[in-house]
């Protein structure tokens, strides 16, 4: 059994850390690329949301390095992603790809449903598994630890790219590491080098805080590199949105102590329940970044993304009350760069003018 | 005790769920003693109206809601939307649904009061249905026994409204033979699939079953089979479908596919429709399986006439061409 998963950001370093834990053959599928889109686009409904056509690229480019099966999240609605795995697979079979897929969702009817998939995937003895397990949860903090410390270099550094020649390094060396002790060394330097890059004197950084759907947020190539080009303009980036945030909410339920998402304290009165996906939390963690003073706010949403186009629609009355600007970018196949790049420099440059206003 | 209510003139926007419930809301307000104001059947205007309040990336049905919405608003002294999460047990509609109130508050200037009281039916169904009653009624300042009996009267109508849906369908029954056609031969029976606010809707929807029935052709509605059918079929898919109007479609796509007499189907769907994006992809992929022909029509506020005219015309021709008579 040669086992994939679909590419969102760097959980690939998660979880390909947790599957040869518990003794799988994985086969990571080749980075997100413009093929893998196409791919994706080639087959998948038109109207479905971007995730569902990069997923499918990632599966197929996948195959053609061998890989047998799938491990993939569900869900139970209303979210679209819940049924993903349905249409994702139905398409594989049309197309004549014998992929076997393993969904992990909350159980249906009992629990034993999730119990007999981790049971039928695991082929080592149980404390192994436990300890693949911890050591992927624990490269998940270190890589969202240095990626917070690049997001607040990338404006200040001397010549823009040398934090993310670090961090690539770093998501290199993470990936090769076995044990808890590599990990902390491997963080540990790479903080030092981070530190000890030259950085450009006085300049005047905005803050920008990023919403959204969680796969627009973290994954680059549908983003278009969003970070780096806000970084390049001067801007830091801050998101409530990280793979350890997300697995402590969804896997673990909040058991461990790491800040989460409090929507249903920040989000009223401008959205009062819950709609699916990261809608409420888009909402909310508009409210926390206006409240902290940030300049201003970037939701990302693949197109006919629904909870966010509810997050999109309340808006106005967040940006009204408490005077955070907003600006909502959707993105899916036909995103071009050049109309990207455009928005956000004059965002930017709108933030500046606003900024220089208040301070003078 | 009996409670004074006060005459309250609530506005309903005929739009989304009001093609689902109406019977029910309309019954409910009046046993009440309030006086209900339903929009006018959507118009360009309203469309418009619509079209210019809300986001562009909603699909069309939530744009002519906020359309009907903002032509009741300054006419009326509270709007009722209902914050549908969930209709029945582990189902949903959709996270629209779920924002609506909130949406309409932050687009329309001068907004009424917006009755939301909260629909969720997901995981104690009855205990949900209630509070939701409960809801409606004590924001109109209604209590007590006398909200019960509306709720009772509100039960009956929709009840009997239902029932004689399902009536009709039996007339069109797959099977039964009609009339003949000025063509000379027995009108296709066509099933036309897409959620009530589409179909019934004669503007926003193109009266497409109009349309069908004037090329020739018996619509069947998803309405005018039983229920169990559907829901039947739809317990054969490998996962449950959590979408309640998903699942509505998906049923009566299966179920229509499998009959003899039916001799293509047409799925109606909005722009943007996010559970149809997927529910009408498989739908399509069972029906290509089964060598059923499919006709998906996408709507959004660019659709022309014109346009839909002519798909229909050739999918139907196509449909003649291969059953003859």
């Amino acid at each position: 059994m040669k086992v994939t998963f679909p590419h969102m950001g760097h959980l690939w370093l998660v979880l390909k850390a947790a599957l040869t834990g518990i003794g799988l053959e994985v086969v990571v599928p080749p980075p997100c690329t413009r093929r893998t889109l196409e791919l994706g686009v080639r087959h998948a409904p038109e109207s479905a949301c971007l995730p569902l056509k990069v997923n499918l690229g990632n599966f197929l480019e996948a195959q053609e390095l061998g890989a047998d099966t799938i491990i993939m999240a569900g869900g139970v609605g209303p979210c679209r992603i819940g049924y993903y795995s349905q249409v994702q697979g139905e398409i594989l079979r049309d197309l004549g790809c014998a992929y076997e897929m393993i969904v992990f969702e909350p159980p249906d009817v009992h629990f034993s449903e999730v119990w007999d998939k981790i049971k039928y995937l695991n082929r080592r003895p149980w404390q192994e598994g436990v300890h693949g397990v911890i050591m992927a949860w624990l490269k998940a903090c270190a890589v969202d630890a240095l990626e917070q410390e690049v997001q607040r270099l990338r404006p200040r550094e001397a010549s823009s790219g040398m934090a993310d020649a670090v961090f690539r390094r770093a998501l290199q060396e993470l990936d090769a590491a076995g044990s808890r002790r590599e990990i902390n060394r491997v963080v540990k330097e790479k903080k030092e080098e981070l530190a000890a890059l030259p950085r450009r004197p006085d300049v005047r950084v905005l803050r920008v805080g990023i919403v959204g759907e969680i796969y627009t947020v973290l994954e680059p190539l549908v983003n278009l590199d969003i970070e780096k080009r806000l970084g390049a303009l001067g801007v830091e980036v801050v998101r409530g949105l990280f793979l350890s945030r997300w697995i402590n909410d969804n896997l673990f339920k909040g058991l461990l102590p790491l800040p989460g998402h409090h929507p249903e304290k920040t989000a009223p009165p401008f959205l009062n329940h819950f709609v699916g996906g990261h809608g409420w939390e888009s909402v909310g963690d508009t409210v926390t970044f206006a409240r902290r003073g940030c300049d201003g706010v970037i939701q990302l949403a693949p197109l006919t993304c629904m909870p966010e186009i509810v997050a999109h629609s309340v808006m106005p009355a967040v940006q009204q009350a408490t005077g955070i600007p907003v600006m909502t970018i959707y993105l899916d196949e036909q995103t071009g760069e050049a109309g990207l790049q455009t928005r956000l420099e004059a965002f930017v440059d709108m933030l500046r003018r606003q900024k220089g206003v208040k301070a003078g | 005790m009996v409670v004074k209510v006060k005459q309250w003139r609530l506005g309903v926007p005929r739009a989304l769920f009001y093609y689902y419930y109406a019977p029910w809301w309309e019954a409910f307000f009046k046993a009440l003693g309030a006086e209900v104001v339903v929009s006018p059947p959507t118009t360009r205007e309203i469309m418009d109206l619509g079209i210019s309040l809300a986001v562009a990336e909603a699909c069309l049905p939530v744009k002519v809601f906020y359309g009907h919405a903002a032509w009741l608003a300054p006419r009326v002294e509270a709007l009722f939307v209902p914050r549908l999460v969930s209709v029945e047990k582990k189902s949903f509609i959709c996270p629209k649904l779920m924002g609506l109130p909130d949406m309409l508050r932050a687009a329309i200037k001068d907004c009424p009061l917006v009755i939301d009281a909260t629909v969720d039916l997901s995981r104690r169904p009855e205990e949900g249905l209630r509070a939701a009653i409960r809801d409606t009624a004590r924001a109109i300042g209604a209590r007590g026994r006398q909200v019960e009996r509306a709720g009772e009267i509100a039960r009956a109508r929709y009840w009997d409204w239902l029932a004689r849906q399902q009536e009709q369908g039996r007339e069109f029954s797959p099977g039964k033979k009609e009339g003949i056609t000025p063509g000379g031969r027995p009108p296709l029976a066509v099933g036309l699939l897409g959620h009530n606010y589409l179909l019934h809707d004669h503007y926003l929807g193109m009266d497409i079953a109009g349309k069908v029935t004037r090329l020739g052709g018996r619509v069947i509605l998803p309405e005018n089979f039983a229920p169990e059918l559907g829901e039947a079929s739809c317990r054969r898919l490998p996962k449950r479908l959590y979408w309640t109007l998903g699942r509505k479609i998906m049923g009566a796509a299966l179920h229509l596919m499998e009959q003899e007499e039916v001799a293509g189907l047409i799925h109606l769907t909005a722009f943007g429709c996010g559970p149809d994006s997927l529910v009408g992809d498989l739908a399509e992929r069972y029906a290509h399986r089964r060598g059923k022909p499919f006709l998906l029509l996408t709507l959004d506020e660019h659709t022309g006439e014109a346009g839909v005219e002519t798909r229909l015309e050739a999918f139907i021709d196509m449909l003649a061409r291969r059953c003859p008579a």
